[in-house]
């Protein structure tokens, strides 16, 4: 949220500087979207504009975590970059699809990192072939962050089956959250 | 062979009926094999005879491992010793018949320990009919005192095999998976014990995730997946020397190993970009074949007794089910149609039955089914029953049962191939995975 209105208020500023000079009515919303890509609280352009509005500069959030950490990743992919699947399937939602392309930007950011993208199935399944439909969430994930752009050598694949639930309960809820793909950052530091 | 399979399979509830039946001298015995419980047998064995304290006291010990042993199988039923009326002092003498069959035995096992020198001891026993009034078998074993254990379960197996004309299964041991902590943290520790649960032992890991232990035919080594580095893979233990090997370093995880009945050969499965497929190594030039090449789910392969095919799970159908193949990976045939889903199939040593789990409105049961696919059998269902292993002569079932909830754990269960004698198996603590060895040489 904080973020949003940080972007927002940058961009009102900018399109309020290209409005002082060139006196152009009808400001064009193309700039607003090119200009600074979803990325970390960046606060720098901030202060070089002309005409900041004062919220914009309050914004910097002393509870958000430090750019570029494994915190800032798990906040950027919408508080754990953890996503979900189906029973007895490994095909990404939309939801999904969205949190990993979040990811994806991070980890583009954020060269230095590599990642074990971790496949997780629920305990409704006998041990062998939970191994092989995690491998499968694993791939998937894998798969689509390759896609945003992701060097497949950056990710390596892991399933783990039924064998690391996050959640005890035995209940469609608590199977819900144990059938997962999860992105576990490795430290290659920044750089 | 195959007249012996249909008296098995026709017996249903017990074999031991079958085999009072098949010796002459049982004849008054009549036991309605069509009755859907069997009462098990009762059958006498009084504490082997010592000379000394020390021999009393193996005689004792031998005596209760085998009234165990027996009980555990469901088929007989060991009398308490407090009701015993004769008192043998000499097992060369015939019993006086009368006095067991007035608290109803149908079989006595009398026996005694004789120390031949501090290091050394024959126990000796004799198998009696009570009701026709002759022995059965009489049998020796020269032993160290200290293997007085395995000595009491090959006598269990003699026992067993002299009433039911089938081996025994009683000297074996059983490799399994340990576990400790909590359902979203738990330990796993490689494990072996004997089959009944005594001399349990440790072999690996408290710190990375070991899975999926299975003997090789001669007993002597076990193959297992571990976690120990970042992409999980087989590997090999010798049991005796402790030594282990990682099996081949594949790009992609490796895991369900089996090996095959002749022992130089792994059937296992692995994984690439997601899919999993299965493969045979040649364990002495190390060379793996592809056996399946299907975009789909293909595991935990299992071969059957003869080493000339292959039972294994795919979702190539739409949802996971089982399939029989050749060895070399030709002539694929699904197998199972009925409701549900199949998976984790396992060839029985005698070859005429294949044990599996099918899981069916949110239960799981182990189940048998022949090689064709016919006369499927759901002998157990829970919340969570799977990786059934087979008893070294394919008439009992071990598998883990996983109870529900937040603080489910896993437990090892045994039942009959008839789907009677429902039993936990003892284990040091919560444990999984279990496979069992085959008889011991």
């Amino acid at each position: 949220m904080t973020m949003k209105y940080l972007i927002l208020g940058t961009a009102c500023a900018m399109t309020l500087a290209a409005c002082a000079s060139t006196a152009d009515p009808v400001p064009t919303p193309e700039p607003v979207v090119q200009a600074p890509a979803p990325v970390a609280p960046q606060p720098e352009p901030v202060f070089e504009q002309p005409a900041p509005a004062p919220q914009v500069i309050a914004a910097p959030d002393p509870n958000l975590p430090i750019p570029g950490s494994a915190e800032d990743f798990a906040y950027r992919a919408g508080g754990e970059p953890r996503v979900f699947f189906g029973y007895d399937r490994y095909d990404l939602s939309n939801d999904a699809r969205n949190a990993l392309r979040s990811q994806a930007d991070w980890l583009n950011q954020y060269a230095s990192y590599t990642a074990v993208v971790e496949g997780h199935a629920d305990e409704r399944g006998t041990r062998e072939y939970n191994l092989a439909l995690a491998a499968r969430r694993a791939d998937s994930v894998k798969a689509f962050l390759v896609s945003q752009g992701v060097s497949p050598s950056r990710l390596t694949s892991v399933s783990y089956g039924k064998e690391r639930p996050i959640d005890a309960r035995s209940s469609e809820a608590g199977w819900a959250r144990n059938r997962n793909g999860y992105t576990s950052l490795k430290s290659g530091g920044q750089s | 062979m195959k007249a012996l399979y249909s008296i098995i399979t026709a017996m249903a509830a017990s074999m031991l009926s079958w085999a009072f039946m098949a010796v002459p001298s049982f004849a008054q015995l009549e036991i309605d094999i069509t009755k859907g419980n069997i009462d098990p047998t009762p059958i006498a064995v009084p504490d082997f005879i010592g000379t000394d304290s020390s021999t009393r006291q193996l005689g004792s010990d031998i005596a209760a491992v085998i009234r165990a042993d027996l009980e555990r199988s469901g088929l007989f039923r060991p009398l308490d010793p407090q009701s015993f009326i004769e008192r043998q002092t000499n097992i060369d003498y015939e019993p006086s018949f009368a006095d067991w069959r007035v608290i109803k035995a149908e079989g006595l096992v009398s026996g005694r320990i004789v120390a031949d020198s501090p290091t050394r001891v024959r126990v000796e026993f004799r198998l009696w009919d009570v009701f026709a009034g002759r022995q059965l078998s009489g049998i020796r074993f020269a032993t160290t005192p200290e293997n007085w254990r395995r000595t009491a379960h090959k006598a269990s197996d003699a026992i067993y095999k002299a009433l039911t004309g089938e081996e025994g299964y009683f000297d074996s041991r059983i490799v399994f998976i340990d576990e400790k902590g909590s359902k979203i943290n738990r330990q796993k520790r490689l494990a072996i014990m004997d089959q009944d649960g005594a001399n349990p032992q440790y072999l690996l890991g408290g710190s990375d995730i070991i899975l999926t232990p299975r003997f090789s035919p001669n007993s002597q080594k076990i193959t297992f997946m571990s976690y120990e580095n970042v992409v999980p893979q087989v590997y090999l233990l010798d049991i005796e020397t402790g030594r282990r090997e990682l099996l081949g370093d594949f790009p992609g995880m490796t895991f369900a190993p089996r090996f095959s009945p002749d022992g130089n050969k792994l059937i296992l499965s692995m994984s690439r970009r997601g899919n999993s497929d299965i493969f045979v190594m040649d364990l002495i030039s190390r060379s793996t074949s592809r056996l399946t090449t299907d975009p789909s789910i293909d595991v935990s392969g299992s071969f059957s007794p003869d080493g000339r095919k292959i039972v294994f799970n795919s979702d190539r159908g739409g949802s996971p089910q089982l399939y029989t193949m050749n060895a070399d990976g030709t002539g694929t045939k699904r197998i199972s149609f009925g409701k549900g889903r199949y998976s984790a199939p396992v060839w029985s040593p005698r070859g005429d039955k294949i044990a599996f789990v099918k899981s069916q409105s949110g239960k799981f049961s182990i189940g048998v089914m022949d090689p064709d696919g016919k006369n499927e059998r759901l002998l157990t269902s829970s919340f969570l029953d799977e990786s059934p292993t087979w008893s070294p002569n394919g008439r009992v079932i071990i598998f883990s049962r996983e109870t529900r909830g937040r603080n489910g754990s896993s437990e090892i269960w045994s039942v009959d191939l008839t789907g009677q004698n429902e039993r936990k198996v003892n284990t040091p603590s919560k444990a999984s995975d279990p496979a069992w060895s085959p008889l011991l040489p």
